[in-house]
């Protein structure tokens, strides 16, 4: 087992009273990527924070590359990429200048800042931008471009916060493919997201995040299996009369729950639960049998939805 | 320049990641930045000119002569030091409010710097380094006026370029200090509304003497103490009083460098 | 329209009246009372300000680079901003009211603003015997005046600027030096006649002339109808243009 490139134990982050983490324990393997899942507020951009050497830690002990980020931050960050929640491209700057300039910062010499810039602007498919105004970029190239600026130093450990919010679809599947290649080019990633197909998509193990502290811990299968059925019944009442429903689909799964819009049956087999639904006579508006998810672990765990 | 300051100024009372490494690379960027914008870079340069201008030629005839430590000056002369003083605080001023502002808070490059092995203190030493720069480019070409206009009086003059980054350091410090505690751009009227009063009355436009007993406010002024220096470089006329007045500058220099740069370490490593 | 120029202002109002009433009255204690000490004490002087004192000569000059400066501003970032960051405009082009009625609330609220920031200025005025006059009165409003016939020129500009680059340009190229060659300091003739000539373009020597006329007494009539006339135009042109181009920008 090599050493781990993360290791933070009984790590507590305050805010005057507030406590917003912790304490939490987690460790991260070289390679791993590895995603805090959560809803809004849990904790997961603080903790990101911590990880990223700009937030100093209230209580705990926390390492990267076995260096204390009290001590070592700017040795530290000479090591990581950080793509934060909301971009911070430099709006007075070219895309080409947003990547080597910052290159500049890790005190790459200038030729090879430029030459790197050259790469990340064919990585992040933004070769023929590269002279345009960040202003004018879409959301999705400005991401990349993020992810690309993030890349300069070549990092051991890249630390993506929310990477695809706000995206639609088609961005959301670029970003991931660029993604998946920086993880098979070995690079640790360490993830937040609130979205339960992206943890699926991308992480080899997560932690879910509640109100500062971690409740479960596991690889996306692993947890859904530990946690939830294999298939979901989602059933759709007349608007009003779901919750007067839920008493007479009672048993027919292994557990339900009941959410404003509908009632989810958690069951082995969801076709033979909606068999059973019709069997009591009931008729639902709609009714649709899937695969649990993240999701579903999540409503279980915390009895609330992930995205309110 | 950064090592030799961190080896006679003991930094711990700074905070923790006091490290000064790497602020020439903020410097960079600006370059970089501004080459987009070198027409907004030159314009700076004509206020103080536009000043000067209309001083020597509208009111020049209307006051006729100042007298200056006994000595008659016609009133451009008089009115030339002042305006490359007032001209180098209003420089560093505005650099280091209203542009870190933007940076601070709404385009959040500073945010982005943080994540890299640059501390906040670069960041505080790069913008006001920045805002000195601009502010000698300025002076220098300002002087340049003067002589042309026949307004410099010997080659002492030329120490009026320290004098200006002295006055630069100062409002530049002062400047990036006061930022770090604004909310929004409401607050940069404020800073207009504070900027004024010292250019009018730190001795600028008409001497100390018109006071009368009331010189003392005009003391208070820092900017006072700039024109005061510029003045005595331009005459090439040197008392004791010039260490006075560079020691109150240098005194409130080191006070609102301190300043900022703990503050931008709370405001940016919360 | 103008009520909602007004919502907007109550809940800044008192950062407002404090750098439109502070900053002229700090500039004639600096410029009218410091350097008027000067000017008064060289003998000779006196001729050339037409028997006034320094001071009251400075004053009319005053309020009406107060309105100047003042709608120069306003009718820059604030209507690029309505236009393109906040895009208020948008929301109010898409009720009854039209483009005509966003330039005109605009101008409305331009001269009202100019109003209150000169007439608080002339208000302190009043309290020094030094100052009064009862040309005050009339001074104002043809600040306020003045004040259109800057607004609307420069909110024409701003309609069509794609972004904010210009603007400090025209503060330093245009409004900068028109309060420093534009007559407010010192009689016009004391410049060569060729910047005479380019400061007789804009708007602010005519008022600033008709409102030294109402405070020193020497009230020229025709003088006043053909220099108010000129101020008028200027706010005229300048509102047809903004109009046409607003429109432009909004339904497209």
């Amino acid at each position: 087992m090599p050493e781990p490139l993360i290791v933070a134990s009984q790590l507590v982050k305050r805010f005057g009273d507030f406590t917003a983490v912790g304490p939490i324990d987690v460790e991260v393997q070289p390679g791993e990527v590895f995603g805090f899942l959560g809803p809004n507020g849990a904790g997961k951009s603080s903790t990101m924070r911590m990880i990223a050497c700009v937030s100093p830690i209230t209580s705990g002990s926390l390492r990267l590359f076995g260096l204390d980020p009290a001590t070592h931050g700017p040795q530290i960050r000479a090591r990581i990429g950080v793509v934060p929640q909301l971009d911070t491209l430099d709006t007075e700057l070219s895309v080409q200048e947003n990547l080597w300039l910052y290159g500049r910062f890790f005190d790459l010499p200038r030729a090879e800042a430029k030459r790197r810039a050259t790469e990340l602007l064919e990585f992040a498919q933004l070769t023929d931008r590269a002279d345009s105004v960040v202003d004018n970029l879409s959301g999705g190239m400005k991401r990349r471009l993020s992810i690309a600026r993030s890349l300069i130093n070549r990092p051991e450990l890249l630390l993506l916060d929310e990477p695809t919010t706000g995206l639609d679809p088609q961005a959301r599947h670029v970003l991931w493919d660029r993604l998946y290649r920086l993880k098979q080019e070995g690079v640790t990633q360490v993830l937040t997201t609130h979205y339960m197909d992206e943890a699926e998509q991308l992480c080899d193990r997560l932690v879910v995040m509640d109100q500062g502290l971690i409740v479960a811990e596991g690889s996306p299968r692993s947890l859904i299996d530990q946690y939830a059925t294999r298939e979901v019944l989602e059933l759709r009442f007349p608007a009003g009369t779901n919750e007067a429903a839920a008493p007479q689909v009672e048993g027919i799964g292994e557990r339900q729950e009941l959410l404003p819009d509908r009632i989810l049956v958690y069951a082995h087999d969801g076709e033979a639960a909606l068999a059973a639904t019709h069997a009591r006579g009931l008729e639902p508006e709609s009714a649709l049998v899937r695969r649990s998810s993240l999701e579903d672990v999540f409503l279980l765990l915390t009895g609330r939805t992930l995205v309110d | 320049m950064s090592t030799i300051f961190l080896r006679i100024v003991p930094t711990s009372f700074l905070g923790t990641s006091f490290r000064v490494r790497r602020p020439h690379r903020m410097i960079e960027r600006h370059l970089v930045a501004y080459r987009r914008q070198w027409l907004i870079v030159v314009s700076g340069f004509f206020e103080p000119l536009f000043y000067l201008l209309s001083m020597r030629a509208g009111l020049g005839d209307l006051v006729g002569t100042v007298s200056v430590a006994g000595t008659q000056v016609p009133y451009d002369a008089f009115v030339a030091p002042a305006l490359m003083a007032s001209s180098a605080m209003n420089g560093a001023i505005f650099d280091s409010t209203g542009n870190v502002l933007h940076r601070l808070k709404y385009a959040r490059i500073y945010d982005a710097a943080l994540a890299t092995p640059m501390s906040p203190a670069d960041v505080a030493v790069g913008e006001i380094g920045w805002a000195l720069m601009r502010g000698q480019l300025y002076a220098i070409s300002f002087l340049g006026v003067m002589a042309a206009f026949g307004l410099v009086q010997s080659w002492w003059a030329l120490l009026a370029l320290p004098a200006c980054a002295l006055i630069g350091l100062t409002f530049a410090s002062i400047g990036f200090a006061a930022t770090t505690y604004m909310r929004g751009w409401t607050d940069m009227e404020i800073v207009t509304t504070a900027t004024m009063p010292l250019f009018l009355f730190s001795a600028t436009f008409f001497p100390i003497s018109s006071y009368g007993s009331w010189g003392w406010i005009v003391q208070l002024s820092p900017l006072y103490h700039g024109v005061a220096l510029v003045r005595a470089a331009n005459a090439g006329v040197w008392s004791a009083s010039v260490l006075g007045h560079a020691a109150v500058l240098l005194a409130l220099s080191a006070v609102a460098l301190v300043v900022a740069a703990r503050r931008i370490d709370t405001l940016l490593r919360k | 329209m103008v009520s909602w120029h007004f919502a907007t202002y109550r809940r800044l109002w008192k950062v407002n009246l404090l750098s439109s009433l502070v900053q002229p009255m700090l500039f004639l204690l600096g410029l009218g009372v410091g350097v008027g000490s000067l000017v008064d004490s060289n003998t000779g002087s006196s001729d050339v300000l037409g028997g006034s004192s320094y001071v009251a000569f400075v004053v009319p000059g005053l309020l009406v680079t107060t309105a100047m400066a003042l709608a120069a501003g306003e009718s820059m970032w604030p209507v690029l901003g309505g236009l393109r960051w906040n895009r208020g405009y948008h929301g109010i082009a898409a009720t009854p009211l039209d483009a005509g009625d966003i330039v005109l609330g605009h101008a409305t609220w331009m001269a009202l603003r100019c109003g209150i920031a000169t007439g608080s200025v002339a208000l302190v005025l009043a309290c020094f015997g030094e100052t009064r006059s009862w040309g005050l009165a009339p001074s104002v409003l043809v600040s306020m005046l003045v004040g259109v016939a800057f607004a609307m020129p420069i909110m024409a500009l701003s309609v069509s600027a794609e972004m904010d680059g210009r603007f400090p340009a025209i503060q330093r190229f245009v409004i900068i030096p028109l309060f420093l060659f534009g007559g407010a300091f010192y009689p016009l003739s004391q410049l060569p006649l060729v910047v005479q000539w380019v400061a007789k373009v804009a708007p602010l020597w005519h008022g600033v002339v008709v409102a030294r006329g109402f405070t020193n007494g020497n009230v020229d009539w025709v003088g006043v109808a053909g220099h108010l006339a000129y101020v008028a135009l200027w706010a005229v042109v300048g509102t047809v243009v903004a109009t046409r181009r607003l429109s432009g920008k909004l339904y497209t």
